[in-house]
């Protein structure tokens, strides 16, 4: 080995490292250690100047090894790696150690702690930079096709601006219909203009769109690859309609005498058929055959859409379809759901007729709604001359969900108004904290108290049917304490909506394993970055955007979807991209073929050649987990970057003991365990 | 049968023993049917109620912990208890000491000044109730059931501290004893206020707070016409029953509402007999609402409009999605 | 702020005396306690007040404050607190605060409680006869013409010992209850 020169660069982040931990004693210190032949500290190394010093040591001091003591990788090792290819060091000779999230966020009580731990993450690093090996990312062609899941306007503002830029989009829809929430609602917020107005055309742009492939009622079952070439198994559920031949005319779902609530589109309010289209602008037009309710599928007779159907295009015997695409960036924008608010049994929903929820409300003064917009109690006829709108159910809520849902306030100030305007209602408001904080949403509050809304601040303890007083007989009370007054109040009322939460989709957890991204304990995706990289996520060439992220309104959900195709775009514009040379290598000369590796690589990555009797990895489909690593009983493969020397060089550097001063000393070599 | 041995150590409280000797008697009666073995706690003393912890807390969790502590030495890990302040005070002390380390050992101490100890998490405390419905199960029940209370409409009433803040059913609107009910053959009432207070200790200290709490149970039980009101603890049951009369005096109502425990129900299903279920101690006379028992029971008023009526809109199911 | 012995501000002190009482720092406000609260217009103060009065300091208000006292135990408060804030538990700490430092008003509810442990700690039982009887005469003796009246049923139908019962092994609970008294002083509260 030829003598190895490492450079030790300790940044303090600010105050964010040296506030805790002494980073001149560590540099100081990391001068000491073997093989180093400069250590330094400086305020932020991520800065042009910081940049500039490592540049300049490793081109003046000829250094062969770059250890980067600050955050975590994940922040800035791209940064160091940039400026150890600038200076003509191999990249992958430089190590970060985070000395941030590991040591002085963590420790901040305890600076004499933190900057010992500083100091065994500096000498695990030096060491493992000792036994790294220089490395050559492969490159690979990003294939044009971007795959968007969801159908929502978030998803469709990503597949319309990449598809207008000239590229190919294939968005898979769950539902009959693109649409999302969006679609059921009457009005948006704070400028009161119509909901279908402005997304039906977008939703028809999707539909016709000479670059958008439309597969709704679909879902994606499997994915697989990286970044510029993912495959993803779709599987096309059977709508049981011949949609060549099919014209959406309706005679099918006019004569079927099938009828069940619609929980989805109308949200519980309103019945549909077995063959149905969920709504009159549905983008495709054409309708779907709910299996679980169609009566022919469940006793055997009817076939009533057959025999009216003018084309034939009622097709019983369709089969679910597998569909396997080839695309290079995948945008998620898999929406929310709605808080179930029978989890609050004192708001009554489910026992008292009277209470509804805030999408039930939105199809009830929907004009296309179950009531034709019309404003009545749940017998269908009676207007209310009062009604509460109770806000934060289910949000704010340890119970629940902790987090504020966004956008209720102001949808609440909206149904305040679409009351008023419709039945003159008296409305009362009950709320925690007003939230009214973007452009024109104050304004919209102000509009909204001037109309004569009853504001009540007060989280509502219950919602009762049990009159105590005279007054409250055949009335909702709402029994409340009203925390300007600092009384207990008991408002009756004829009808109360329950502004319900957002919440993440019921299988979120599962989309994040399938598409191999991170999730929130409360099931939101996760996001590179919160500020900085706010759509892109930790898997390279998976986006995210919309509800799915976090609570979110129409105009946040449309900049998330731009954000998502203008990222996507700036990968296809390069063509080609970088991918980590990190991956597992099997040394053939000693494989004893025993597959075992095969069955346990969650990528499939490892196939078995037959005429030599060995396994092979394809670099293509590895990741680079470590998976077969550890699991091979010949201990013959290898993880690039990560080899059994480095990784004991990394432990042997961190158990250094840092406090006797030289550091040299490491602990006794463990001792067998006798095994009873 | 959860308990090993199925055996329970039995803490009865003091109301068992005076106001609420009914409760006691019904209880031990139908616990026999069920075949479920009770072990009284030798010289248990009073939990305190709700008005130890108010004035000095130490020796409010030591007076509960003498019971934990003497619980604890029977063969059994569980503990019952029917009243259901008992149960809180003998479960909140289980818990808080389990919960804050200092006061394990401060309690600890002063137990040893009568040589007594008790680790918090030995003992599982428990209603009545719970363990009649999770041990022995609706069906086991259904099967003892000879004479089924058919024709009476019941109100089911929890109470406070059953369901709070120790949650065995939902806090809000609790359904296990409707359904046990409903298994003795009994109409259960929708009764919204089947779990607000009864008052408790507020009949002796302000009668103004208290009459008006108890008369929004007996009003709402009345209006969804019950014959008898159910209660799983003494306190309500007194509250109720007691101070009807001057309930009724102060607010001008005529209410009449039998207030029984959940265990003479279930004797009566089983067939035995009034008296030995204490009924007759009651204030307010169950007689003439048993008499129902057998006849065809009274319409259930319709508060929702039905699926299909011609212009209603659907109504939501109960079940949680 | 003002500051107790040991120089823990009141809140300190409170949340410190209250298992799960650290969660009031997270108090939002909202009413749910008061507007839960069965006895709620009885309160000269909603359970929300006080809490923002403790964190102000306002120590003599708060203890000297009628709602700890109007507190029927029912818990609703706290299982539908949003942010988990042991309430029901808080008026007990509140309750003993004040006992401690003679600030409740309404006498009423502390006699009552006191007859009531009297009974306990002579008997290790509660004996309601006993009880009825002591508080209503030092309180309200017209009132124990309609509670005599009551009483008198009660005792027909076989419901009112006319004789208190005692545990066997008095000693031993005294014993542990004098113990604890002994380390209760100890502490401030």
């Amino acid at each position: 080995m030829t003598e190895e020169r490492v450079g030790v660069y300790v940044c303090h982040c600010g105050h964010n490292i040296a506030g805790t931990v002494d980073v001149e004693a560590v540099a100081q210190w990391a001068q000491t250690l073997p093989y180093v032949a400069v250590a330094r500290d400086y305020r932020f190394m991520c800065s042009s100047l910081g940049q500039e010093l490592i540049e300049k040591d490793i081109k003046e001091l000829g250094l062969t090894r770059v250890v980067v003591a600050a955050c975590s990788p994940h922040m800035h090792e791209p940064t160091f790696r940039g400026v150890s290819a600038r200076a003509g060091l191999n990249p992958y000779l430089m190590e970060m150690a985070n000395i941030r999230e590991h040591a002085s966020w963590v420790h901040r009580d305890d600076m004499a702690a933190a900057t010992d731990k500083a100091k065994a993450l500096v000498a695990g690093a030096v060491r493992r930079a000792l036994e790294l090996k220089p490395l050559e990312p492969f490159k690979a062609a990003i294939k044009e096709t971007t795959l968007v899941v969801g159908g929502g306007i978030a998803g469709i503002t990503a597949a319309l601006e990449i598809a207008n830029a000239g590229y190919p989009v294939v968005m898979v829809e769950r539902e009959p219909s693109i649409g999302g929430h969006m679609a059921q609602l009457d009005k948006t917020f704070p400028t009161l203009d119509c909901s279908a107005c402005i997304l039906t055309p977008k939703m028809f742009d999707v539909g016709t769109h000479p670059n958008i492939t439309l597969l709704t009622y679909s879902e994606v079952e499997q994915v697989d690859g990286y970044v510029g070439n993912f495959t993803v198994r779709v599987r096309k559920k059977a709508r049981k309609i011949n949609t060549d031949v099919c014209t959406g005319c309706g005679d099918c779902w006019s004569r079927c005498p099938a009828k069940v609530v619609d929980e989805v589109f109308e949200a519980g309010l309103g019945y549909r058929t077995a063959v149905y289209r969920p709504f009159p602008q549905a983008v495709p037009k054409y309708p779907v055959i709910d299996v679980e309710s169609c009566i022919y599928f469940q006793k055997g007779t009817c076939r009533a859409c057959e025999k009216f159907c003018p084309t034939g295009a009622i097709s019983f015997d369709q089969e679910d379809e597998v569909i396997v695409l080839s695309v290079g960036n995948i945008v998620l924008a898999t929406g929310y759901k709605t808080f179930d608010p029978r989890q609050i049994p004192q708001y009554g929903y489910g026992r008292l007729a009277n209470v509804f929820t805030s999408m039930e409300f939105e199809r009830m003064v929907n004009a296309a709604g179950p009531t034709g917009g019309k404003v009545v109690l749940r017998d269908g006829v009676t207007t209310p001359k009062s009604v509460g709108i109770i806000h934060c159910v289910g949000s704010r809520d340890h119970r629940f969900n902790r987090y504020c849902s966004a956008t209720c306030c102001m949808a609440a100030l909206k149904f305040s108004h679409l009351v008023k305007e419709r039945t003159n209602a008296e409305v009362y408001q009950f709320y925690i904290d007003m939230r009214a904080s973007f452009k024109d949403y104050e304004e919209f509050y102000v509009r909204i108290l001037d109309e004569g809304a009853h504001m009540v601040r007060g989280r509502v303890a219950e919602v009762t049917d049990a009159a105590r007083q005279p007054g409250e007989e055949g009335k909702l009370i709402i029994q409340v304490e009203d925390t300007l007054i600092g009384r207990q109040r008991r408002i009756p009322v004829d009808m109360v909506i329950l502004m319900v939460g957002m919440e993440p989709q019921e299988d979120a957890v599962e989309i994040s394993h399938l598409f191999g991204i991170g999730c929130s304990t409360a099931g939101f995706f996760t996001e590179r970055h919160p500020k900085l990289d706010p759509v892109a996520t930790m898997t390279d060439g998976i986006f995210i955007c919309g509800a799915c992220q976090g609570p979110k309104d129409i105009p946040e959900s449309v900049g998330q979807g731009a954000a998502t195709a203008a990222r996507v775009l700036s990968l296809i514009g390069q063509k080609e991209v970088e991918i980590e040379p990190i991956r597992a290598q099997i040394d053939e000369s000693r494989c004893s073929g025993c597959r075992v590796c095969n069955t346990m690589c969650p990528y499939s990555a490892i196939d078995y050649i037959e005429e030599l009797g060995v396994s092979r990895v394809n670099p293509a489909l590895c990741k680079g987990c470590g998976t077969c690593v550890a699991a091979c009983p010949s201990q013959v493969i290898t993880g690039q970057h990560f080899t059994y020397e480095a990784i004991m060089a990394q432990i042997e550097g961190l158990l250094y003991d840092v406090r006797s001063g030289n550091g040299h000393k490491t602990v006794a070599e463990p001792q067998p365990v006798e095994v009873a | 049968m959860t308990a090993p041995n199925g055996q329970y150590a039995y803490y009865p409280g003091c109301s068992l023993k005076a106001s609420a000797s009914a409760y006691e008697r019904s209880a031990m009666a139908v616990l026999e049917r069920l075949e479920l073995r009770f072990v009284e706690i030798d010289d248990w003393n009073c939990c305190g109620a709700t008005e130890y912890f108010s004035l000095n807390r130490l020796p409010a969790y030591s007076l509960v912990a003498r019971n934990l502590a003497l619980a604890a030495a029977q063969p059994t890990h569980e503990l019952v208890a029917p009243c259901s302040a008992c149960y809180l005070n003998l479960r909140k002390t289980d818990d808080h000491m389990r919960q804050e380390p200092k006061l394990k050992e401060q309690v600890n101490r002063a137990l040893a000044a009568g040589g007594l100890h008790y680790e918090p998490g030995t003992l599982r405390v428990r209603h009545l109730l719970d363990v009649i419905i999770d041990d022995v199960g609706y069906e086991a029940i259904a099967a003892k059931v000879t004479r089924p209370l058919a024709g009476l409409r019941v109100a089911p009433y929890y109470g406070c501290l059953v369901v709070r803040p120790f949650e065995s059913d939902d806090p809000e609107y609790p359904t296990h004893m409707d359904r046990l009910l409903e298994v003795l053959g009994a109409t259960v009432v929708d009764f919204p206020m089947k779990a607000h207070c009864c008052g408790g200790h507020m009949t002796q200290i302000s009668e103004d707070t208290a009459f008006e709490l108890i008369r929004r149970i007996l009003h709402n039980a009345a209006a969804y016409q019950a014959d008898v009101i159910v209660t799983v603890c003494p306190m309500c049951q007194l509250n109720l029953d007691a101070y009807q009369g001057n309930v009724n005096r102060r607010f001008g109502t005529a209410f009449n509402l039998p207030v029984l425990y959940f265990t003479q129900m279930m004797g009566l299903a089983f067939g035995l007999q009034p008296e030995a279920l204490g009924i007759g101690s009651e204030l307010v006379p169950a007689q003439a609402a048993l008499n129902k028992i057998g006849q065809v029971p009274a319409e259930t008023p319709r508060h929702t409009p039905k699926r299909r009526d011609k212009d209603a809109l659907p109504m939501p199911s109960r079940q949680r999605r | 702020m003002p500051e107790g012995p040991n120089g823990r501000t009141f809140y300190q002190r409170v949340v410190q005396a209250t298992p799960g009482g650290k969660s009031l720092a997270q108090c939002l406000q909202c009413g749910s306690c008061g507007g839960s609260c069965p006895s709620g217009p009885d309160m000269d103060h909603s359970p929300r007040q006080l809490f923002a009065m403790i964190m102000a300091g306002m120590e003599d208000e708060v203890l000297s404050s009628n709602t700890p006292w109007h507190c029927v135990s029912c818990y609703y408060c706290t299982v539908r607190c949003p942010q988990q804030i042991p309430i029901t538990d808080l008026m007990y700490t509140l309750k003993q605060m004040a006992i401690a430092r003679g600030k409740y008003r309404e006498s009423g509810h502390v006699d009552f409680s006191n007859s009531f442990i009297g009974m306990v700690e002579r008997f290790g039982r509660s004996f309601e006869l006993g009880l009825a009887t002591r508080y209503h005469l030092t309180h309200n003796p017209l009132k124990m013409v309609s509670k005599g009246t009551l009483g008198l049923q009660m005792m027909v139908k076989g419901r009112l010992s006319p004789l208190p019962e005692s545990i066997r092994n008095m000693p031993q609970l005294t014993a542990i209850l004098t113990e604890a008294k002994r380390i209760a002083a100890q502490q401030e509260v």
